[in-house]
């Protein structure tokens, strides 16, 4: 059988080209930020389902967000950004009231260099600091964290308008998976839902899908050298139940379902926030046409993707692959030529 | 784990201590309220409250003298995981390649009756490839599941491939190696027939190892370059032939170092191609990509890239010059494999920088994504 022509990139049903036939819907998340509360029962309910290890309770600077990043020991990893812009309506409470951060950029860079030993390796690697100042880019310092809110010590003028992005990231389930695609020991698989799962009695901690992943998404545990990720609850969905944060979130904001379905119920969703006037309500993933060929897991988001840490436009690295294949082979024959020249030619 | 944990706020302490300390360092505090707020996620006149003294991880102070790109980050957290991959794997690289450029060497020694590039050339393979196999299991998170690598061979994972490259140029530099050995086995009995029997089997494993070496020092080029890594996965047109230029160069070292000077003639010409190979392909990545090319430039990979090329052009003008001189011909066959082992690990840094840092994750491809946007807006119209 010849390969399908979008096997590496492009619009594809990823679990038939995987070899399964007969396959159910292709299941998946939408997370749908706009009602995300961040009350983090995704990342318990993940942890207490999965038997995820602990992964540390520190403090990260980080506004509510003291997991940091998706790591091996969290695969539900819940964003929080502070925004010095209104919220949600167009009626601004404060309207008139002068704006900032809720951080000055000197302790935002100081945040940016501590680490959470969560266990896993890189697990949640130091920032730079130059970003991190810049992305809380406020005219104040507010201060150490005090008993009462910033700005009411020092009184109305120096409060600011203020909105709070919350989201809950988790692995993206890429229709071209370059954790996948990479892996040398057929550890990660293609299940007959479209996901992508990790066997952990075959991985041998290589390390090759960690670099892979263009969203940073997999890790590797320190005490067992293995590397680990969302499942989607494979153990649930082939009993027919729904994945552990989907079933935990208490808004509706993890939405697991069919992709299609999933898909259609999220245009209709920004669709109804643009009329409600939210402009910057966009979906992230949805699009089968992007680098990744789309994500099984995809978003709503309120900002840049960059904004959550999530990248801008990644592309699976293995659609480049024929072509690094090609130069190799180039570079194999230039070499074999050039060794064959330095015996042949010349007297001495 | 939980017992070595530390205890709860101890970091946010430290935290604390580090925003002090910067404070206290004479770092800009900003007049406080009125005044229109910074568009966020845009640099503000403010942005260096911080003290560069207080940032920990020594990625050297180099890194702040260069202009910043400007973009937007999640509290200045790398988007992608950095590779685990230590610095084992940036030795294999340089131990890969020299097996490959050795047995390149001892196969021509053997073809051409140049017995003493055959035997350096058959004896490094052998120590290279043995300690190629060792850096790799090392690396691993679980070394004694090393041989779950052999259960697939996958087109996609330049690290399948790798493994069974390895696994057919291993065994037969291995053979090549042993078969040095037949001269000083007794003429009679069992052994005596292996004395007999080994040189040919040495000829016929020394050229198979050839046939399969320039596989093994270029695929380590789409091993880097089939990743998420940026300053590696931009680069991939040109480090597979960095790699092959490398491998030639340190295979010449090794014949400049061993054979004397009535034998070496192929092990100059070998250097010279090597080395205009790896600078050519040196040059290109660290100045045709752009912003990912600037992990090539500055901090602790910039060095060794700077190193590696005088290392390489000293060893490859010494192999030429010094053609007459043992002496510097042997200088000039180590500095060969120092610039070697140096463009290696610099390679092999850099990327690591480049995952490390947000921006060469996020800038590229929000340009990417913008010129999208306006080839969109330009054909809507």
């Amino acid at each position: 059988m010849l390969p399908d022509p979008n096997s590496l990139a492009g619009p594809l049903d990823p679990a038939p080209e995987a070899g399964w036939s007969a396959a159910p819907p292709r299941m998946g998340f939408f997370t749908d930020t706009s009602v995300c509360i961040g009350c983090k029962a995704c990342e318990v309910a993940c942890k207490e389902w999965n038997d995820v290890p602990t992964s540390g309770l520190d403090l990260l600077g980080m506004s509510y967000d003291n997991t940091g990043a998706l790591t091996a020991n969290s695969w539900r990893h819940v964003a929080f950004v502070e925004q010095p812009r209104p919220a949600g309506h167009r009626t601004p409470p404060f309207a008139g009231n002068p704006t900032g951060g809720t951080t000055s950029p000197s302790s935002a860079a100081v945040g940016a260099t501590t680490a959470d030993p969560v266990g896993t390796e890189p697990g949640v690697p130091t920032g730079s600091p130059e970003a991190a100042a810049r992305m809380s880019a406020g005219p104040e310092f507010l201060g150490m964290p005090g008993a009462q809110p910033p700005g009411r010590a020092t009184g109305a003028e120096s409060r600011s308008d203020f909105r709070w992005l919350m989201m809950s990231d988790v692995c993206k389930h890429c229709t071209h998976a370059a954790c996948l695609d990479v892996c040398p020991t057929g550890s990660l698989f293609r299940t007959e839902f479209g996901t992508v799962v990790v066997q952990e009695d075959i991985c041998n901690g290589c390390g090759y899908c960690i670099s892979a992943c263009p969203y940073g998404v997999i890790d590797q545990r320190k005490d067992d050298g293995r590397a680990w990720k969302c499942t989607l609850c494979y153990d649930r969905i082939g009993a027919g139940k729904t994945p552990a944060c989907a079933q935990a979130c208490p808004t509706e904001s993890i939405q697991y379902g069919p992709l299609e379905e999933l898909r259609e119920r999220a245009a209709a969703r920004v669709a109804t926030l643009h009329e409600r006037g939210v402009p910057e309500a966009r979906l992230y993933g949805h699009d089968s046409n992007d680098g990744v060929g789309g994500d099984g897991a995809f978003f709503l988001l309120l900002d840049e993707p960059e904004v959550y840490g999530l990248p801008p436009d990644p592309v699976v690295t293995t659609r480049d692959l024929p072509k690094m294949w090609k130069r190799a082979g180039v570079a194999a024959l230039v070499m074999a030529a050039a060794a064959v020249a330095a015996f042949v030619g010349g007297s001495s | 784990m939980s017992s070595e944990h530390p205890p709860v706020g101890d970091r946010f302490r430290r935290f604390r201590d580090g925003v002090a300390a910067g404070r206290d360092g004479g770092a800009v505090e900003s007049a406080p309220g009125g005044g229109a707020a910074t568009p966020a996620g845009r640099a503000g006149p403010d942005d260096r409250g911080w003290s560069p003294g207080s940032r920990r991880g020594g990625r050297g102070g180099e890194e702040l003298r260069v202009p910043e790109a400007e973009f937007v980050s999640y509290y200045g957290r790398p988007v992608l995981k950095p590779p685990v991959w230590h610095w084992d794997i940036a030795a294999y690289l340089f131990t890969g390649g020299l097996a490959a450029g050795s047995a390149l060497l001892a196969a021509g020694g053997q073809l051409t009756g140049r017995p003493a590039l055959r035997q350096a050339g058959r004896v490094t393979a052998l120590a290279a490839v043995s300690a190629s196999t060792y850096f790799l299991i090392h690396d691993l998170g679980r070394p004694a599941r090393f041989h779950r690598m052999l259960r697939v061979a996958k087109l996609t994972s330049p690290m399948s491939m790798g493994t069974w490259i390895l696994a057919a140029f291993g065994p037969a530099a291995g053979v090549a190696a042993v078969a040095e050995a037949a001269p000083l086995l007794p003429e009679r009995g069992v052994l005596g027939l292996a004395r007999r029997v080994l040189p040919p089997v040495g000829h016929v494993a020394g050229l198979a190892a050839a046939a399969t070496a320039p596989a093994l020092a270029t695929y380590t080029g789409v091993l880097l370059a089939d990743t998420a890594v940026p300053s590696w996965h931009e680069a991939y047109p040109d480090l597979p032939v960095l790699f092959a230029g490398s491998a030639l160069a340190s295979g010449a070292g090794v014949g400049l170092l061993a054979a004397p000077a009535a034998q070496a003639g192929p092990a100059r010409r070998m250097a010279v191609a090597g080395a205009a190979l790896e600078l050519t392909a040196a040059h290109r990545v660290e100045t045709r990509l752009g912003l990912v090319s600037e992990p090539y430039h500055i901090g602790r990979p910039g060095l060794l890239m700077r190193a590696a090329r005088v290392l390489t052009a000293a060893g490859a003008v010494g192999a030429v010059v010094g053609r007459r001189s043992r002496a510097v011909s042997a200088l000039a066959g180590a500095a060969l494999l120092a610039g070697s082992v140096a463009a290696r690990f610099g390679v092999f840094y850099a990327g690591v920088a480049s995952a490390r840092d947000p921006k060469y994750t996020v800038v590229p491809q929000r340009e990417r994504v913008e010129r999208q946007r306006e080839a969109a807006t330009r054909s809507g119209d």
